[in-house]
């Protein structure tokens, strides 16, 4: 059965138009959001928390201000989810992982802030793999979560819950994090559009560390231009947050139906070829003649060392984990094995509190900075990203934007790629490059495949070029083929 | 599947041993049963017999990239600002006295 088949899919931008206006209520729209996860949750399980009682509490609070003459914001009343690693304060913040079970968090994430500033209303914190390493969910520690479009099928990951979440119609909008794809990959499992900014246009102060030179807080929706409402509202610099680009935020709405007439889009070579599925491929070149057809100039790029993002990004990315994650150690918060030494301690906690999954990456980084090995792997690592930077830099020289599959194939079955990690890992391989050199990049949902389940189309961009990214986003909406799965 | 390269004799994922993966897990405070020793050996293995391809580049001039953008430290105005609440923090500890996070002892056997 397709996903929300019989409702009338309500956009976030509809719903804050509407409550500004007084045609609907806040509370209205947080108790249609709330009766969607009543009736298809138990089925999907997008959700670590759901946040009803406190939904609803807050949406009254919307209206009455609403009614007192306050303008509510650009989100007002509009129900968000929010991905399980993103802080809020006082309510539980888990990653999905049993180490932190049960930890409240003493402050919020400035995206968390910025929304609920901008008159949003937070429904939930959603599942993930756990920490956000993995493709598929099935690494949380609370159990995976379900493609709505086929419950037999992942929902892609890391952020899959926020993806599952908009697919279900449970909230028009959530948040999700991107290290190596895990905004994009899901979206484009479950049908969504989602977004992954340039690294530093979003703060990620508040957003439990992963991979700090890749991680990046973005959006999902529905809709190209919830996805820029919820982007405008998010981005910005962050005094918090000393990686977070210094200069004054552009939005994207204005010039979101701008179209591609004159734009130069580059179909990537390399990542065309071998390892993406047919049908997948097939949909990617018809997104590329739709663009054709609206004006746009296309042409197929080599970017040679996208071929290498894979290896480099599973050295750099667990490096960073190992380091970032030694923080959990029984002390300060989280899971506490009790031992009569500080050290016993802190080994029994982590062994007790991380998944295999998450044990696997701290040891690959371990190993890969450690003596002797520094060099060989995290080393060359480094060194490799230059390479996709340079490779990059001469694809933009020729084009503004480029092309590729999302994902390399559509949802995969429960269960097939989990016995060995490197097969998960090659699901990344389309997204990872992005991460590597701190570029944009976002997928747009353009049909489905043989199979009959979503396809996404990426559309990367250097940095800062979330203008152009988005109008060929609005684009590829306009043009993708009707009448999904059903 | 790559092949260890040549080049960097010191590298290489087939070489990865069990007593590699059993001293990284003591690096990083991980405890192993034996068969998890054996699997991870064998998977951790794997991903590094990927990254074979990169061992192979002759690279060596190519500058690093630790980070996207070229890092500069960021300094702000010396003016005191609201701090995350104290008892809030300590009591998502999973001890604390007298205001101070509490632990078991430092000094013993190490295990």
């Amino acid at each position: 059965m397709s996903v929300a088949e019989n409702s009338e899919p309500v956009t976030a931008a509809a719903i804050a138009a509407a409550v500004r206006s007084g045609g609907t209520s806040a509370r209205d729209a947080v108790e249609r959001s709330l009766a969607a996860i009543d009736a298809r949750e138990g089925e999907i399980h997008a959700f670590n928390l759901v946040l009803a009682d406190e939904a609803r509490t807050r949406a009254d609070e919307l209206d009455a201000r609403r009614a007192a003459g306050e303008d509510l914001g650009p989100l007002a009343g509009v129900p968000i989810a929010l991905k399980d690693n993103l802080c809020t304060r006082g309510v539980p913040t888990t990653c999905s992982s049993k180490i932190l079970e049960g930890w409240c968090p003493p402050y919020s994430a400035t995206v968390v802030d910025k929304l609920i500033a901008a008159g949003a209303v937070a429904v939930g914190k959603t599942n993930l793999d756990e920490f956000a390493m993995g493709s598929s969910t099935e690494n949380s520690a609370f159990g995976p979560t379900r493609n709505p479009h086929d419950i037999t099928r992942v929902p892609g990951g890391s952020s899959g819950g926020s993806a599952a979440a908009v697919a279900a119609g449970f909230a028009p909008v959530s948040l999700g994090s991107d290290t190596g794809g895990s905004i994009r990959q899901p979206a484009s499992l479950c049908g969504v559009v989602g977004v992954k900014p340039t690294y530093g246009l979003v703060s990620r102060y508040g957003l439990v560390a992963f991979a700090s030179s890749l991680d990046q807080i973005g959006p999902f929706a529905a809709t190209v231009e919830d996805a820029a409402l919820i982007l405008d509202v998010i981005a910005g610099p962050d005094p918090r947050d000393s990686t977070s680009i210094p200069e004054a935020y552009v939005p994207v709405s204005p010039t979101l139906g701008d179209g591609v007439e004159g734009l130069r889009i580059g179909l990537i070579s390399e990542l065309l070829g071998e390892g993406i599925a047919p049908d997948v491929k097939a949909r990617v070149e018809q997104a590329a003649a739709a663009l054709e057809a609206a004006g746009a100039k296309v042409g197929e790029v080599s970017v040679p060392a996208v071929e290498y993002g894979l290896s480099a990004y599973y050295l750099i990315a667990p490096a960073e984990a190992s380091s970032n994650l030694a923080r959990y150690d029984g002390v300060r918060y989280g899971l506490r094995v009790d031992a009569p030494i500080t050290g016993e301690m802190m080994e029994l906690s982590r062994t007790a509190g991380f998944g295999a999954e998450v044990k696997r990456r701290i040891m690959l980084g371990t190993y890969a900075l450690s003596a002797g090995y520094y060099d060989a792997y995290y080393g060359k690592a480094l060194k490799v990203r230059t390479l996709i930077a340079r490779d990059f830099a001469a694809a933009y020289e020729q084009y503004d934007l480029l092309l590729s599959p999302t994902s390399p194939t559509t949802a995969f079955a429960f269960g097939e790629k989990t016995a060995d990690p490197l097969t998960m890992y090659l699901n990344d391989i389309c997204t990872i490059p992005t991460n590597l050199v701190g570029h944009a990049a976002m997928s747009v949902p353009f049909g489905d495949g043989d199979d009959g389940l979503p396809v996404g189309v990426q559309v990367l961009a250097p940095a800062l070029g979330e203008a152009l990214m988005f109008r060929a986003g609005a684009a590829l909406e306009a043009a993708a083929p009707t009448g999904g799965a059903s | 599947m790559s092949e260890p390269s040549s080049a960097s004799p010191q590298a290489g994922g087939a070489s990865l041993t069990r007593e590699d993966v059993a001293h990284v897990a003591r690096l990083a405070r991980l405890r192993l049963t034996d068969d998890e020793l054996d699997l991870y050996t064998e998977q951790l293995g794997k991903v590094l017999g990927h990254a074979g391809d990169i061992e192979a580049l002759a690279i060596d001039d190519v500058p690093a990239m630790s980070h996207p953008y070229p890092l500069v430290n960021v300094l702000r105005p010396d003016v005191v600002g609201p701090t995350v609440d104290r008892d809030e923090v300590l009591a998502q500890a999973p001890a604390a006295e007298d205001r101070r996070f509490k632990v078991p002892p430092i000094l013993g056997e190490e295990p």
